[in-house]
């Protein structure tokens, strides 16, 4: 097997209910190491992917390899992949050693071997010392790091997670992606992730595959789906857009092509500053203002029919200044490089 | 509507008369197996004794059939275990059919016990086969699955399927993990379905009388005491049996199902 070897492959996937088309002909590439994100809102065929990995479900047709390995068709306890459920999954019958350790005894490890690597993993997740435990008896951070444990103690060639982060409140979630990533990188397994939250998906991929009614919109690194956006629903479903097309894009840039821009990219200028030749220029009267503590958000008529949303950080201003601002005619300066133009 | 916790007292004593009058004639056994009259009943009872405590436990006829019905209720249970377990890991997966055959397992339950009885005993007329000892436990088993079969099925409802992909997913095949996840988790349903079935199985009475061939069970050995008005107090004796033995596995399968489900 050569390095290059990808971790997974999908040629041509498709897993349809009924008339339901879950993944609708997938193609896609994971590649060895990877922290590799599948993004989407509910029901666009992210989850039935992960299915499709782990082996939970067969696909209707086409190809699945792990690491060159034609899979397709193998039950999941022949598969070299643990899984990381939304709900956890944990056994709650068993003591959180036995939990972690369950599939060392399936493969009949002997058992001191099995509760010293059982230990290494609580210390890896850092729990050391509740192996006695019961499930129930932990907190959902905890019960989030056994299940962790349980999966890696296998040492799996692909570690697949399902919205892991979901159940958790905001700080404990951001905290736990720190840690993730960290993790991923210590152990060097490829992780195959599954999220909604496009901020989550952002802050912790290598690569994300945009979902969308059980296809792909876009693969790519972080930076190139929220910077250039190859569909008007991956621009909108990532982050906040503006997207403008038709006789408003024939305004703004002298083309009809449709176009989005990012509203941080946007400047709030007074009426008839300057515009330099590699930006374009727009006038137009601010009608709403949303104050936000670290920055403020404006929304923006403009004068050739569109409206645009500008965010602004508060580096100077005061609530009282930004929401003042209602009303007020404006003219917004963006760079012409930042108008990405849509597939 | 009632803008405090506290019922109407109608309401309560509504719920008091209806207690009292399906607990009341239990009472009235158990007061007249201590009576010292032999055949008829004055009330209150002219006086209270032990006697046919012995007198019952000195009867062969008696001792037949309690073991008799112990024998076939056992029987019953382990075939309702068995059968029961079976349907409802079957039903818990999806399948063309499922709805019919979930109704056809609880449907013995709904149906009249004469009509089971009446069906099973034509049936087993046309098959040619001779009432005996099995022929009284197929008939108990039709309604014994469906205890087991509900309890069961409940529990891995509840359970829910990523417990059994996560163990397949660490390895497991389906028989490991039927026995390292699976039957931990409906350990105490399958429990609480067994006793209910052999409580079932013990005090049956209608469908025993059409699938019994010359075998008498302990309940229908009862019914042919109250023919002979002298030993009442003796049926009334092994009646109490009768609710011991009925009313400990019942109380047993509810503390089980509900402990289990107070740790959820």
């Amino acid at each position: 097997m050569s390095a290059n070897t990808p971790a997974l492959r999908f040629t041509s996937v498709s897993r349809h209910f009924g008339e339901v088309r879950a993944v609708d002909g997938v193609d896609l590439t994971v590649r060895d190491g990877e922290f590799f994100s599948m993004l989407g809102p509910s029901g666009s065929g992210k989850t039935t992917c992960l299915r499709l990995i782990a082996g939970f479900d067969q696909p209707t047709s086409g190809r699945l390899e792990l690491y060159g390995q034609d899979v397709t068709g193998r039950p999941p306890y022949e598969r070299d992949v643990n899984t990381v459920f939304q709900d956890y999954a944990l056994f709650p019958h068993m003591s959180v050693g036995d939990n972690i350790g369950y599939g060392l005894m399936i493969k009949k490890v002997p058992r001191a071997e099995r509760e010293r690597r059982v230990q290494e993993m609580l210390e890896l997740v850092r729990l050391p010392g509740l192996a006695a435990r019961r499930p129930a008896q932990l907190s959902g951070g905890q019960r989030q790091r056994v299940a962790l444990a349980r999966a890696l103690i296998n040492h799996p060639r692909v570690l697949l997670l399902d919205e892991p982060l979901g159940a958790l409140d905001l700080k404990l979630r951001q905290e736990m992606q720190v840690e993730l990533k960290a993790l991923q990188q210590r152990v060097g397994i490829t992780f195959i992730f599954v999220t909604h939250d496009q901020e989550e998906a952002l802050t912790m991929s290598d690569r994300i595959a945009v979902f969308s009614r059980g296809r792909i919109e876009q693969v790519g690194t972080p930076a190139e789906i929220y910077e250039s956006p190859a569909t008007a629903f991956v621009a909108g479903f990532v982050g906040i857009s503006n997207l403008v097309s038709g006789a408003a894009a024939h305004a703004l840039t002298g083309r009809p092509d449709t176009f989005t821009v990012r509203p941080e990219k946007i400047h709030l200028r007074e009426p008839g500053a300057p515009v330099a030749g590699d930006e374009i220029g727009a006038d137009g009267r601010i009608r709403d203002v949303l104050y936000l503590g670290m920055h403020t958000r404006y929304l923006v008529a403009l004068e050739c029919g569109v409206d645009l949303t500008v965010v602004e950080q508060n580096l100077r201003t005061t609530s009282m200044d930004v929401l003042s601002a209602r009303g007020r005619p404006v003219r917004l300066v963006w760079d012409r490089a930042h108008s990405r133009p849509l597939a | 509507m009632g803008s405090t916790d506290r019922a109407p007292l109608a309401l309560k004593l509504a719920a008091g008369g209806v207690l009292l009058f399906l607990h009341g004639p239990m009472a009235i056994i158990v007061l007249y197996a201590f009576t010292t009259e032999e055949a008829a009943f004055t009330f209150p009872p002219p006086g209270l004794t032990l006697q046919w405590f012995p007198a019952a436990w000195a009867r062969a006829d008696l001792w037949a059939a309690l073991w008799l019905s112990v024998q076939v209720a056992a029987v019953a249970m382990a075939l309702a275990l068995l059968l029961g377990l079976l349907t409802a890991l079957a039903v818990n997966r999806r399948f063309f059919g499922r709805e019919a055959l979930t109704f056809l397992v609880i449907l013995p339950i709904a149906l009249p016990g004469i009509v089971t009885g009446i069906a099973l005993r034509s049936a087993l007329n046309l098959m040619d086969l001779d009432f005996s000892f099995w022929t009284i436990v197929i008939g108990h088993a039709t309604f014994c699955i469906v205890t087991v079969y509900n309890n069961v099925i409940a529990r891995l409802r509840r359970t829910g399927a990523s417990q059994i992909e996560a163990s397949m997913d660490l390895g497991a095949n389906g028989l490991q993990t039927f026995r390292y996840v699976l039957l931990p988790a409906i350990a105490t349903a399958l429990l609480a379905g067994g006793m209910l079935a052999f409580a079932l199985s013990f005090d049956e009475v209608i469908v025993t009388t059409f699938t019994a061939g010359q075998q008498g069970t302990l309940p229908i050995w009862i019914l042919e005491q109250l023919s002979r008005p002298r030993d009442r107090p003796v049926t009334n004796v092994t009646a109490l049996f009768v609710i011991a033995v009925t009313t400990l596995p019942i109380l047993l399968a509810h503390r089980l199902t509900q402990a289990r489900a107070d740790d959820k």
